[in-house]
């Protein structure tokens, strides 16, 4: 049920967003989130966006894992 | 973030790179339970098994919702579709799950109105329009399901709408990993935490089990590269002797989770002791809505009660939900139990582990 991919936000309706995953169009709940606006990536589970991914933790986390594929062990 | 950016967790370097570290780090055999059904689905449609060292196997656990959800509680829903004018909404997989009796969708070929719904506001939205009409959702999921329809609850009262009614099925991971460790015959050095219940409740909330046990403990994302980090991760503090709690999946969750949501839960909802298919009771791991909301309790406002009992059809889904066995252990896998004519919830649901066995493990 989760999905794993985050979707971007295309559209603020009050409380409504439609969003696009993988060119896929739905509607998603903004109820469990302050502050979203159009452009935003959010983590979408069973019609409502429950987590907006930032561009900064996104990539300090992909330099994580860079570093643990060359360093570790 | 960009399009680019979500497409690097999936980099073969970055893997490949994984890969290789982790065959240096691991040398001793560990199990890992893989806690969360979508980590099993990503482990088997990436073909991470393939390319692990033999020492490290990896198990699946409690986190597939639709599993664990007790055959009392099918039998309930079963029993809530035979009412007079009772709409039965829900997600996809629980139709197809067999009760002692029939399921949910041999009842709808028979003419009853179950609808599947994308959304706990899809269900709320079916209320709206058949104020005639009783509209029941079916409360399936762990702690990012639960504020969905908290939510929806609130909305309910806020609009006025009498006739929507929960029956709330929820259970808590944290709980349940404790539970778990009670079982004598589970067997597990490691445990891979679930992505997305770990947004909304916050890496935090595992602190007391990974404490109480000494138990490794990783939150891991989705992407390939996410669960091999999540499992170097796990080795190397089992190589290194210690369990401690570790978050590999920063870009999501946070140390406190999403307050909003979790004030939702606690708003609508009570703590409670719960049954677990396979696992029994376990205390506090269960969510039953406030007195204040009991006129959207569909337990109560219907008063369906049906006792515990297991299912008896020779199917070991509770062991599997337990990591004690895998399909391919169970008599009934692959000859009597498919996915077009399952037996147990394990190979019904998208996220069980025998459906995933059956779609891509060869054997
Ligand atoms: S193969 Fe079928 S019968 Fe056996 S454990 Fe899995 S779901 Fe149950």
């Amino acid at each position: 049920m989760c999905l794993a991919v985050p979707s971007k936000i295309i559209q603020v309706d009050d409380k409504m967003a439609t969003i696009d995953i993988d060119g896929v169009r739905r509607n998603a709940s903004l109820m469990l989130l302050d502050e979203v606006k159009v452009g935003d990536f959010v983590i979408v589970h069973a019609g409502f966006a429950i987590h907006k991914i930032d561009e900064e933790s996104a990539l300090e986390s992909l330099r994580i894992l860079r570093e643990a594929a060359l360093l570790m062990g | 973030m960009s399009i680019k950016h979500m497409q690097e967790y999936r980099d073969p370097v970055i893997s490949k790179g994984l890969i290789e570290s982790l065959w240096r780090i691991s040398n001793r055999p560990i199990r890992l339970m893989e806690v969360c059904g979508t980590h099993t689905m990503s482990v088997f449609k990436n073909g991470i098994r393939s390319v692990l060292p033999e020492n490290i196997t990896l198990v699946s656990g409690p986190g597939c919702p639709v599993c664990v959800t007790p055959q009392n509680e099918i039998d309930a829903f079963l029993g809530l579709s035979m009412l007079e004018d009772v709409v039965i909404t829900t997600f996809g997989d629980l139709i197809r799950v067999p009760g002692t009796q029939s399921s949910l969708q041999r009842e709808r070929a028979r003419g009853k109105d179950i609808r599947v719904v994308y959304s706990s506001l899809d269900a709320l939205d079916i209320a709206r329009k058949n104020p005639d009409k009783k509209v029941v959702f079916l409360g399936v999921g762990f702690e990012t399901t639960a504020p969905t329809i908290a939510a929806s609850i609130t909305m309910a009262r806020e609009d006025n709408i009498t006739n929507y009614h929960v029956f709330s099925a929820h259970k808590l991971v944290p709980p349940v990993l404790a539970g778990l460790m009670e079982i004598p015959d589970v067997r597990v050095d490691g445990f891979m935490l679930p992505g997305h219940v770990s947004v909304i409740i916050g890496s935090d909330a595992y602190i007391t089990f990974a404490e109480r046990f000494r138990a490794p403990c990783v939150i891991a994302g989705f992407e390939p590269a996410d669960i091999l980090h999540a499992i170097s991760m796990l080795a190397e503090q089992i190589e290194a002797g210690f369990g401690r709690l570790e978050n590999a999946y920063t870009r999501a969750v946070t140390a406190k989770g999403n307050q909003k949501a979790l004030a939702l839960i606690n708003q609508v909802f009570e703590t409670v002791d719960t049954c677990w298919r396979g696992i029994g009771t376990v205390p506090l791991s269960g969510l039953k809505i406030r007195e204040e909301f009991s006129a959207f309790d569909a337990e109560q406002v219907f008063e369906i009660i049906v006792p515990y009992s297991e299912a008896q059809t020779g199917c070991v889904c509770g062991e599997i939900l337990t990591g004690i066995k895998s399909p391919p252990d169970c008599p009934l896998y692959k000859r009597l139990c498919t996915p077009t004519e399952p037996f147990g919830p394990c190979m019904v649901s998208s996220e069980g582990t025998c459906a995933a066995y059956y779609r891509y493990y060869c054997g």
